[in-house]
């Protein structure tokens, strides 16, 4: 205790400044967002009651999380639904994404002559392309897969493709001296180079999977066709039933954050030894 | 103009039988530049050959071709008498350590290794092995992020030298390193090369590095790039911190530096900056 006062007093001013400034900062950085949080939850709050509008109109928080208790059971399932779609979704793309990646690695020709394709599918708004699907395929999981795939995959394969592409020059130099195979170059140096890249992608296509499966779900839905979340936002529209839409749309942020969050751990997890963006910073 | 003093093979040992040999090898790119011209050489088992000159002068090209990663335009080369397709086993040692970052010091020496197909439990014994000879023992588990530039350095070598090569191919290994560990390595390297007499074609761009390492210095100018002269480094082996600083190291230096000045004020054509 004492030796850590001793060494805090031989601290000259600036040095004093940027311990105090560091020490704000990590504190900060929890306690801001949520403070700003709670209280734009309080401004809605007192808008519903200042304003006296109706809860079919804009529901007050507690009535919404009310809802989200007693709605429970309904929303729930629905939202299992929609993870069951968006986890199938996500695996398709990491086995598509990758796969096309590695095969487009295989040679430039394959890249050039097919890259361009996989461009088409991902700026082709979905909902656009829905009726397609709904005419040429009949199972309604496999429209709704389908659709979340197209929307998903294209982040993973084009970052992969990047990276399976920026392997160091003299490592792949000295794969060459020591005879290695195609295959033992893409196994043991161009997938581990490309694994940053990789789950970078990964990282977007969790948060795309969702969105695409919700959208999926939307145009399915609107013919009836859906049990999903998103179906049930539909429904709660027609009812005037804000609260339980409002219940919906905050399970759905919370699945989103909450995939971001456990993707972006995977990632940190795989690359904390050995990769640049997950090291910590050091002065 | 063409002062081929060393065409005729003076190697200084003159002990070992020939190992290689480049015959009128010349490389011309295709964007018009002739890296190399007209380059006879002649590397004997056991020498400690360094390719001195200015940058530009093609000897990291000719390491390259040595190395079989490029192909000559003109002339061959020639390994014991017989075809290039003959090419022993080469180790390469490059300018960075060139490592793969997600694999700890143990797998980046065992890589070549599994690359021929030997087993993590086959190859240990001779991963840990060189892991000894460069000082990095205890080190096995770190990846490279956590050394140093010389102990980084120090894997890329045990990494060349894992699978026992007869020849040890270096491109200026030890230009990013600060001087006292430059010197390390130097004796360090010295040390393994006589135990275990490979073989070491060694690129730098440094007189003083080249006469401490070598028995022979090739020293070459550029555009085109080509042989200027060979020097015999007489000195006995083992050299050590007590050569570096005596009078006979000196005299050599000022030999060599002499040669380099000679090489630099050959070469034809305006001056610009190497690539």
């Amino acid at each position: 205790m004492t030796a850590i006062e001793e060494h805090a007093l031989t601290l000259d001013p600036e040095e004093a400044r940027r311990v105090r400034q560091e020490r704000l900062e990590r504190i900060g950085r929890w306690l801001l967002p949520l403070a700003i949080m709670i209280l734009a939850i309080w401004l809605w709050d007192r808008v519903c009651v200042w304003n006296d509008i109706p809860k079919y109109i804009l529901p007050r928080p507690g009535v919404v999380l009310q809802t989200l208790f007693d709605d429970a059971g309904l929303l729930f399932s629905s939202l299992l639904v929609t993870l069951r779609i968006t986890f199938l979704s996500l695996l398709l793309a990491v086995i598509g994404g990758v796969g096309l990646a590695v095969l487009f690695a295989q040679s430039k020709w394959v890249e050039m002559s097919f890259f361009p394709f996989a461009i088409v599918l991902q700026v082709t708004p979905i909902v656009a392309i829905f009726p397609l699907i709904n005419i040429y395929v009949d199972n309604q999981t496999t429209k709704l897969l389908l659709c979340a795939w197209i929307v998903a995959f294209f982040p993973i394969l084009s970052n992969t493709t990047l990276g399976l592409n920026s392997v160091d020059r003299n490592l792949r130099d000295m794969f060459k001296l020591n005879g290695a195979t195609p295959w033992q170059q893409l196994r043991y140096l161009r997938l581990p180079a490309a694994m940053p890249y990789f789950l970078g992608g990964l990282k977007i296509a969790g948060g795309l999977s969702l969105i695409g499966a919700v959208v999926a779900e939307f145009v399915a839905g609107a013919q009836g066709q859906s049990s999903g979340l998103a179906s049930r936002i539909i429904e709660a529209g027609y009812r005037l039933n804000a609260p339980r839409l409002f219940a919906a749309l905050i399970l759905i942020s919370f699945t989103g954050i909450l995939i971001f969050l456990v993707l972006s751990l995977i990632s940190h997890l795989i690359l904390r030894r050995w990769h640049e963006s997950a090291l910590k910073q050091e002065r | 103009m063409q002062e081929k003093v060393a065409q005729a093979p003076t190697s200084a040992s003159g002990k070992g039988p020939v190992l290689l040999a480049l015959r009128g090898v010349g490389k011309v790119f295709s964007n018009g530049v002739t890296a190399l011209s007209d380059v006879d050489l002649t590397i004997r088992e056991g020498d400690f050959l360094s390719l001195l000159g200015p940058s530009g002068c093609g000897k990291s090209t000719a390491l390259r071709l040595i190395a079989g990663l490029a192909t000559p335009t003109s002339g061959l080369l020639d390994w014991r008498g017989s075809s290039s397709a003959d090419r022993p086993d080469i180790g390469f040692v490059f300018q960075e350590p060139t490592l793969l970052p997600w694999a700890d010091v143990f797998d980046n020496v065992w890589l070549p290794l599994r690359l021929k197909g030997v087993s993590r439990t086959k190859a240990a014994p001779a991963v840990m092995e060189m892991l000894a000879r460069v000082h990095l023992t205890g080190f096995e588990n770190a990846v490279p992020r956590e050394l140093s530039g010389g102990m980084k350095m120090r894997v890329s070598i045990a990494r060349a030298m894992v699978t026992k090569p007869r020849v040890l191919l270096m491109d200026e290994p030890f230009a990013a390193l600060d001087e006292i560990t430059r010197f390390k390595l130097n004796n360090d390297l010295l040390e393994l090369w006589q135990d275990e007499r490979f073989t070491v074609v060694f690129v730098t761009h440094s007189v003083f590095e080249s006469v401490f390492l070598s028995n022979r210095v090739v020293v070459m100018a550029a555009r085109p790039g080509r042989v200027f002269r060979e020097l015999a480094i007489d000195a006995p082996y083992p050299r050590n911190e007590a050569f570096r600083t005596s009078p006979d190291y000196a005299a050599l230096c000022r030999q060599a530096s002499d040669v380099l000045i000679g090489a630099i004020n050959s070469t034809a054509g305006p001056h610009h900056d190497g690539h």
